[in-house]
């Protein structure tokens, strides 16, 4: 027994000795012994890392033919700007950005070198001409990737500017491919190809597939067999396929119109959301209270640049910084709206030509002291992920995001906007002291703590409006001057005193403007649109929903 | 009550000090050369041009630390035209005549040299201006040390043309003068290429247009017919922003349909968020990213003055260098700060670029310099993509407008004229 136990110990005992041993004396081999694919790997990097910008392009070619786990992960590095070298040794390195300075790996072989500051790395460049080879050799390995949607994005990136070899790669693809998306990208591709075949039937047959899709490559394909060449003779020697492709192309524009008009309503809608959320502010201090305040524009510059602020802080959490500066920028400029109101506009009431003035004294005012504090240059106010690039429906159609963000937040401030004037107390006096302030006094109102209050809201408002437009425009202290004027359009055209006017108004003229653009021009659409309002302002003076009853006598 | 007299008293000793102090100044004044600085410190182009000031200071500065010229210190002017027009002329005339600066350095805008021209000329007085336009003048008063549009626009739209193989053309511009006019050249240029009608866009927008969206598409729709199209933008200052965002966000880049600007430098691009602008292009004659030790000392030289090591340098700024720098050298031919005097030395002065080669003083006013075309990085710095193998002579009146082809400029005797028409051999009346 006992001799037994013995020798199972000192098995035991052996063998967490020697297995450790065997595994190292692996790896130290696997060392000695070096493959000559890894050492081609190293050779193509060094290579990569060593060539100019003229040879870049060269070097990559040779990097992407070799088989090696980490060349994807190198070339996706060096295409999002992550492919760094480190100044002392020229190492290449992937490195990622941190709150301080980079974090980084080396390229070759993904061993964690800790953290770098900025100044000891020096980034490899790209122009143009290098990012779209990246892309296709991106593509080209990512053909056989697990995830369909990468497999998607690279069959489209190929079908862009095929050339054989990426038909071959596609062709291949295409036998094994089972997802439904790509294998569509797929047939597109082909059936393109197909429309510059020398056989007729496959033409024809091209031509019927391609009948249902919306897409661009499509439409000019097709529209090339139904154009002369320079001669005047067609470019399509056959009369059938002719026939059929001017039927499909007028089928395709037809639709692109389609599409193109609805993008017209949502260019409209958003640019009207722009408008009523800059304007809806001025609807409660000059519509509700009677105070022509020229400095509305900069109460949205001080938004904006609460906005920026809020970003310089919290460098790292865009999306978060952005979701706090709407609150933050409602008390910045709710309280500086208060503080001109308290200061100024309340020695002023009822001589709205000196409060006109003493206003625009405020915004030359609040400009230059921005100008003192942030200088005169514009501030950069970067945008979270999730509010750039477009939701793309088809070819002909995408909703870009952060216009369609605006355009609930829009709706979102004036529905919050109207509950508070129609559902709390503040409102119910603000309503009673404009209808009638002496009665209002009578009844035990504090109409001066209401002015401020009103004010107050209506300038918080402006400071929300700011951190909408910090996401669409420059973040300076021209801000508020170029939307100042608008916003005076829209509220008067709406109605004073009238916040769905002011909606109703800034929707009406943001799609009136989208729809003249294209045919008279931006310059003179908007001149159009000031000639219509003048005019119509001569007919109806109050605007679109005039203030009914006593309190329009007032 | 004693008390507060004595302190009435001290203050009139010491406001008479201040008094004589003040005096001794002026005084001292005397032996001073005064060189005015004429560009908006406040209002909407201080954001150009305060930068231009700073650099007007360090240079004069910098040139008092090596003696001053002619034995005598330098002494600068500064006045804040506040963007504003006619208030350019104004200040003009105040440095010339009140003032009695020996030159002026200013002006950003096409509007305000235009607005400060006839005082200038009435009053003889030198203007320097820094800053790329559209061409079509050459004023006996003025030197021109921005780029004129061949040594700009044109050759962009070589380079578009013969390495990017551009087939289609989106000209888009802000509506005023410069671009209008820069517009009006590169269409002529483009037909006389070859460039069919149908293949040109030209599109104008209100200054800070901001509302891109419909454009965007339409330039979208027009680069989608499968032919390489390009966007050439003359956009001015804010409208830039909300432009490029909107690219990005409607999917197109740079690879796709690229933007070449003439109004996007360094100092725009350290107000934008440059993630929707990487791999756009602009062409300049000068960018900061250039790789020569005249350009590093320089940075050096603008970051220890600015006291702010992440202040960028741009194109606007060496042609003020490059035009004070000529300046001294002609003041010091001339052993006068005399205008007349000046005006004819400063013709074939010679100093040397900050990216390489010899900028020239040419006949007409305008200075030899390379074309170089860059790319946005993420940074906001341009990557040289391409440069003109020779330093490009400016060129005042457009060989490709049929108005202005006859004409010239030529300051130098027999000639004499900014305006002189070669085929009827007559100098126009017009001055500039």
């Amino acid at each position: 027994m006992i001799p037994q136990r013995i020798l199972l110990r000192t098995l035991m005992v052996l063998a967490i000795w020697v297995v450790p041993i065997s595994v190292f004396s692996e790896t130290v081999s696997a060392e000695n012994v070096e493959d000559p694919e890894s050492l081609t790997f190293s050779q193509a990097l060094s290579g990569l890392q060593n060539s100019s910008l003229s040879q870049r392009g060269e070097a990559l070619e040779q990097l992407s033919k070799l088989q090696h786990p980490r060349i994807i992960l190198i070339l996706q590095a060096l295409l999002q700007g992550q492919l760094f070298q480190i100044r002392d040794d020229g190492r290449l390195v992937i490195a990622e950005k941190q709150k301080s300075g980079y974090q980084i790996q080396l390229a070759q072989t993904g061993e964690k070198l800790g953290n770098k500051e900025s100044s000891q790395l020096k980034k490899l460049n790209l122009t143009n001409r290098l990012r779209s080879q990246l892309k296709v050799l991106i593509s080209r390995l990512q053909l056989n990737s697990e995830d369909p949607s990468l497999r998607l994005k690279a069959v489209k990136t190929l079908s862009k500017r095929p050339d054989q070899q990426a038909y071959t790669l596609l062709r291949n693809l295409s036998q094994t491919e089972t997802n439904h998306d790509v294998r569509q990208a797929l047939q597109l591709t082909f059936a393109l190809q197909d429309l510059k075949s020398a056989d007729k039937s496959r033409r024809l047959q091209a031509l019927e597939s391609l009948k249902h899709l919306d897409s661009v490559d499509a439409m000019n394909q097709v529209k090339r067999l139904t154009d002369n060449d320079s001669d005047g003779s067609y470019l399509e020697p056959d009369d059938d396929v002719r026939k059929l492709a001017k039927s499909v192309l007028t089928k395709i524009e037809s639709r692109r119109q389609f599409y193109s008009s609805i993008e017209t309503i949502f260019f409209g809608l958003s640019l009207g959301a722009v408008l009523v959320l800059a304007s809806i502010g001025l609807a409660i201090t000059f519509g509700v209270m009677g105070v022509i305040n020229m400095a509305h524009g900069e109460l949205m510059m001080l938004g904006a640049y609460t906005t920026y602020v809020m970003q310089q802080i919290m460098p790292n959490h865009l999306g978060l910084s952005l979701l706090l500066s709407i609150p933050a920028a409602f008390l910045v400029s709710g309280l500086v709206g208060i503080a001109i109101e308290r200061g100024i506009i309340r020695f002023l009431y009822g001589r709205p030509l000196e409060t006109l003035l003493a206003t625009f004294g405020v915004s030359l005012f609040l400009q230059q002291t921005v100008r003192s504090v942030f200088s005169p240059l514009n501030r950069s106010v970067s945008t979270p992920e999730w509010m750039s690039g477009s939701l793309q429906i088809n070819d002909f159609l995408s909703f870009t995001w952060n216009r369609f963000y605006i355009l609930v937040f829009c709706l979102l401030v004036f529905s919050l906007l109207l509950l508070i004037l129609k559902r709390t107390r503040l409102g119910l006096e603000v309503r009673a002291v404009t209808q009638n302030r002496n009665m209002a006094k009578a009844m035990g109102i504090p109409t001066d703590r209401v002015d401020a209050m009103t004010f107050g809201l209506g300038s918080g408002i402006a400071g929300v409006a700011g951190v909408a437009l910090s996401q669409i425009t420059n973040v300076g202290p021209n801000l508020g001057q170029s939307y100042i004027v608008d916003c005076f359009m829209v509220v008067v055209f709406g109605g004073v005193g009238n916040l769905w006017g002011t909606l109703v108004a800034g929707f009406s003229l943001g799609i009136a403007n989208k729809f003249l653009e294209p045919y008279a021009g931006a310059v003179l659409a908007k001149i159009l649109v000031l000639v219509f309002i003048i005019l119509f302002i001569q007919k109806r003076p109050r605007g679109l929903f005039p203030q009914k009853g006593r309190a329009a006598e007032a | 009550m004693t008390n507060y007299i004595d302190k009435l008293k001290n203050m009139a000793v010491f406001s008479t000090l201040i008094l004589m102090l003040g005096v001794n100044a002026v005084s001292h004044a005397e032996e001073t050369i005064k060189v005015g600085i004429l560009h908006s410190l406040s209002g909407t182009m201080a954001i150009s041009e305060t930068t231009l000031k700073d650099t007007m200071l360090m240079l004069i500065d910098e040139q008092n630390k090596k003696g001053g010229v002619l034995g005598k210190k330098l002494e600068a002017v500064v006045v804040d035209p506040a963007s504003n027009w006619p208030l350019f002329a104004e200040k003009a005339r105040q440095l010339l005549t009140k003032d009695k600066v020996s030159a002026i350095f200013g002006c950003w805008t096409s509007v305000s040299r235009k607005s400060v021209l006839p005082v200038i000329e009435e009053l003889n007085g030198i203007l320097f201006y820094p800053v790329q336009y559209e061409g079509e003048e050459s004023s006996k008063n003025v030197f021109y040390t921005g780029a004129a549009p061949n040594q700009q626009a044109i050759p962009a739209i070589d380079y578009l043309m013969n390495d990017i193989k551009t087939e289609r053309w989106v000209l888009a511009g802000t509506d005023y003068v410069y671009p209008r006019t820069t517009n009006k050249i590169l269409e002529a240029y483009l037909l006389s290429k070859g460039v069919d009608k149908k293949d040109i866009m030209i599109n104008y927008t209100p200054f800070g247009h901001s509302d891109w969206q419909s454009i965007v598409a339409e330039i979208k729709k027009f680069g989608s017919t499968g032919k390489k199209t390009a966007v050439v933008s003359t956009i001015n200052g804010d409208a830039n922003i909300p432009f490029y965002k909107e690219l990005g966000n409607q999917g197109m880049s740079a690879e796709d349909i690229p933007v070449v600007a003439f109004s996007v430098g360094e100092e725009e691009l350290s107000g934008m968020d440059t993630k929707p602008l990487v791999g756009h292009m602009a062409a300049w004659n000068y960018f900061m990213s250039v790789d020569t030790t005249k350009n590093a000392a320089f940075i050096k030289q603008w970051h220890n003055y600015i006291k702010d090591p992440k202040r960028v340098t741009n194109d606007p700024m060496e042609a003020h260098y490059i035009g004070f720098n000529m300046w001294i050298k002609a003041v010091e031919k001339a052993g006068t700060t005399d205008a007349d005097a000046v005006q004819k030395a400063m013709i074939g002065i010679k100093f040397p670029n900050l990216t390489g080669g010899t900028a020239q003083m040419l006949p007409n006013h305008h200075i030899s310099k390379p074309v170089l075309i860059g790319e946005i990085q993420e940074d906001g710095q341009f990557v040289t993509v391409w440069q003109t193998n020779t330093l490009v002579k400016g060129d005042a009146w457009s060989d490709y407008l049929p108005e202005s082809k006859p004409i010239i400029a030529d300051w130098t005797p027999p000639i004499n004229c900014g305006n002189y028409n070669t085929v009827t051999k007559k100098c126009s009346g017009q001055k500039y």
